[in-house]
């Protein structure tokens, strides 16, 4: 071991590092915190399988076999290399070289792995960024893929490569090192061995270079977990809580509001006792919540769960009918632009405030006719959008890590319809229909059973042949 | 030489004519808006029907005491119109002590399958689609002494409150497998099926302003798998399809768009008739197909 000012350098490069990256979580923990109660606790095992199938074995990525199997490349390299991460940390921090190498064959196994995965990864990337930029895959694009967005998927190419990079001119550099030196250097490394000769011959060269490869690689780590929460990326650490608390429930099981399930009760039973209103911590009646959802506040916490979580990858807005044909609705817009409302209302990153790269930037901002309205729902949402919605589930089934448009869309559409009474007239039609005949169309329910008019059934069993 | 089959008046069995009897049926019939009122779907409910009595099914319907279970308002966002209707409904249903429900709506089951329970309404609910696999699984339909589908084409669009919604895609395709016809699968099909445009309270309004009905991309997807026709399907992306429609009558004649649901079928049929290719596509509900097949028809 050689302590030296590296490490002390290390060690507040890493804390400062981590820390900020708490601090940012915290702020989005809070973010996440100020949705609506549910209680999502409990069925811990089925909870856990489908986080391991969804989350971990990225089971619904594989209904599109390209991008399925280019992501598993990176996802997989994220993961084994991430190994190598926690060598440089105790390299780092202790003033050890390779501390790992007393693992032996594994060792070579590992360095030897994280090389092949390194050069797929680029392959990947490459892959990715042509079919976002030169292919340009349909599903990238859209009015809400906005400059903000955009920018934001070639950032994270552009730093996965260079972190690639510097794991192999940390590699190679120590490889021709070791070479020069007449040692060898623990480790298998096939990749690297094929470029040390486009290396310098001065070991001081080698030297230095080794170094910007190691410290380029862990300071490129931590300024891109840095940047994870300003970014469409937090779904590598986001997509595991949220496969973990989504719905276990059949999809087209829709939640039943509870304080309207009181009032029903009560107007049905007179004797019916409706429960007291939750009472806030001085004392005082809490104020009383709108039904559905008008702004994010209004949502459940897993609905903004959900906005963290998007990887902004459009499969659901691909499948989405509405959007199919043409109408405004797009599912991934009501996730982006419930994660940029949360920040625009409550906290926002640190590193990468929105403000930065101005409104436009990040969403549309419609409607904005007064502070008042200024809200998800008319906003950032118009009611246009929601009420295109044919509630068929489609993006819900296509989403990759389990996030629900469906709900939040509902949500608001309650809001309009119970707190505005701004349903389009149509609707109004038929609501008042099932009011009044118990069916959405106009027909009298005298009527109802006469469809059973001069009905036969063939008798089979007492068939003849005649004629 | 004509077969020529004696046919029997059907008194529908009403719930509460039983329950004054002292009698509960093994399961009720429930019939849906659109399965009472709508004159296409009423044809539905009758070949239903017809399965039933020719099994010598123990059943009932509620007939005027029925009520809309509430699934478009509750859609359309307006829960508490929704649970007004769920509430009389299940005091209904629990007052004549029901236990099982099934039904050829898969919006009618999907709220009573999953709403109703939390609000006091527990059944067991399955979809007509699944009852009618059991009945062929029994050997009590068998298909056969009556319309022949050998050998025609036969494509079935998913409902999505059915599929996605409760995860039945099985049980439609087996019931159409006992008619041994062709069977073609759509590209978008059970979990990636294609809504028909009509669900989340859309039947009762116009659609928003875009480039195109849902209805209308869906139908012809359905004819471009029944016609064979590679280059619509390749064309179906969703947004522009100008591909032509084969004219009227140019295909193998007969070809059949089987749907589950009510919603379903008004869209299809609507879409068909756009394209103007009722003339040799129809659109048939599985209760429909299997009662003609069984040559119950009278």
């Amino acid at each position: 071991m050689h302590f030296s000012i590296q490490n002390i350098l290390f060690l507040l490069v890493a804390v400062a590092g981590f820390g900020l990256f708490a601090w940012q979580v915290r702020k989005i923990r809070a973010n996440i915190l100020v949705g609506r109660d549910r209680d999502m606790s409990g069925n811990i095992n089925e909870r856990l399988s489908k986080t391991l199938l969804v989350a971990f074995g990225q089971q619904k990525m594989f209904k599109r076999l390209t991008p399925a199997i280019l992501h598993l490349i990176v996802y997989v390299g994220f993961i084994v290399i991430n190994i190598e991460v926690i060598e440089i940390l105790i390299d780092g921090l202790f003033g050890t070289h390779r501390v790992l190498q007393f693992l032996g064959p594994l060792y070579s196994a590992l360095t030897g792995t994280n090389e092949i995965l390194g050069a797929l990864v680029l392959l990947a990337v490459a892959a990715f960024w042509w079919r976002r930029n030169v292919k340009g895959v349909r599903r990238f694009t859209g009015p809400e893929m906005r400059a903000w967005p955009r920018l934001d998927a070639n950032i994270i190419l552009y730093v996965e490569v260079i972190l690639m990079l510097a794991l192999f001119t940390m590699n190679t550099a120590d490889l021709k090192l070791h070479q020069l030196e007449g040692r060898t250097l623990p480790g298998a490394f096939p990749i690297s061995s094929l470029l040390t000769g486009l290396f310098p011959e001065n070991t001081t060269a080698l030297a230095v270079l080794e170094r910007i490869g190691w410290w380029g690689h862990i300071i490129g780590i931590l300024l891109f977990l840095n940047y994870l929460p300003s970014s469409k990326h937090f779904h590598i650490i986001m997509a595991f809580p949220n496969v973990y608390y989504s719905r276990l429930v059949p999809q087209g099981q829709f939640s039943n509001v509870d304080s309207i399930t009181h009032e029903v009760k009560a107007m049905m039973d007179p004797s019916y006792e409706v429960p007291a209103p939750p009472v806030g911590p001085d004392g005082s009646a809490a104020a009383p919540t709108p039904f559905g959802a008008k702004d994010v506040d209004d949502l459940a916490w897993t609905n903004l769960l959900n906005a963290y979580s998007c990887t902004e990858c459009g499969r659901c807005t691909s499948v989405c009918p509405a959007n199919l044909t043409g109408k405004l609705l797009s599912p991934r817009k009501i996730i982006m632009d419930t994660r940029d409302r949360v920040e625009e209302k409550y906290n926002s990153p640190l590193v990468f405030s929105p403000n930065l790269y101005g409104k436009e930037a990040k969403h549309d901002s419609q409607e904005q006719l007064d502070a008042e309205s200024h809200t998800l729902l008319r906003g950032y949402v118009t009611p246009e959008e929601l009420w295109a919605c044919t509630t068929c589930n489609a993006c819900v089934e296509a989403c990759p890590v389990n996030i629900n448009p469906l709900e939040s869309i509902v949500e608001m559409r309650r809001f309009l319809v119970l707190e505005e009474s701004a349903a389009p007239n149509s609707l109004n039609v038929m609501f008042s229909n099932i009011e009044n005949n118990g069916a959405p169309w106009a027909f009298s329910p005298s009527d109802r059973f006469n469809w059973a008019d001069d009905l036969y059934v063939a008798d089979k069993s007492a068939t003849s042949v005649a004629g | 030489m004509a077969e020529q089959t004696a046919k029997r008046p059907v008194s529908v069995p009403l719930m509460a004519d039983l329950a004054a009897k002292g009698e509960t049926p093994e399961v009720l019939f429930w019939v849906g808006c659109a399965g009472a009122f709508d004159d296409r779907y009423k044809r539905v409910t009758r070949a239903f029907v017809r399965i039933l009595e020719h099994v010598g099914v123990n059943y009932a319907v509620l007939g005027m005491e029925e009520s809309c279970t509430g699934d478009p308002a509750k859609r359309a966002g307006n829960e508490f119109l929704f649970q007004m209707q769920a509430m009389q409904n299940i005091t209904t249903l629990n007052g004549y002590g029901i236990k099982k429900v099934v039904t050829a709506c898969p919006h009618c089951f999907n709220t009573i399958k999953n709403e109703y329970p939390a609000l006091g309404g527990e059944y067991e609910v399955i979809h007509h689609s699944t009852f009618l696999q059991q009945l062929i699984d029994e050997g009590k339909v068998k298909a056969e002494g009556g319309e022949s589908f050998k050998g025609r084409r036969i494509t079935f669009h998913d409902s999505c409150y059915l599929g996605r919604a409760n995860n039945i895609y099985e049980a439609p395709r087996a019931v159409l497998e006992v008619l041994d016809a062709d069977l073609l699968e759509m590209k978008r099909c059970k979990t990636n099926g294609l809504c028909c445009g009509a669900g989340g309270a859309q039947m009762w309004k116009e659609p928003e302003p875009g480039k195109k009905d849902i209805n209308i991309e869906r139908a012809e997807e359905a004819l471009a798998t029944l016609d064979g026709d590679a280059d619509v399907l390749l064309n179906l992306q969703g947004v522009e399809s100008t591909a032509p429609v084969l004219p009227a009558g140019s295909n193998r004649g007969g070809s059949v768009i089987a749907v589950a649901c009510p919603f379903c079928m008004t869209m299809m049929a609507d879409g068909v008739k756009n394209k103007e290719r009722e003339s040799d596509v129809q659109v048939f509900d599985l209760a429909e197909l299997i009662a003609s097949a069984e040559g119950l028809n009278a």
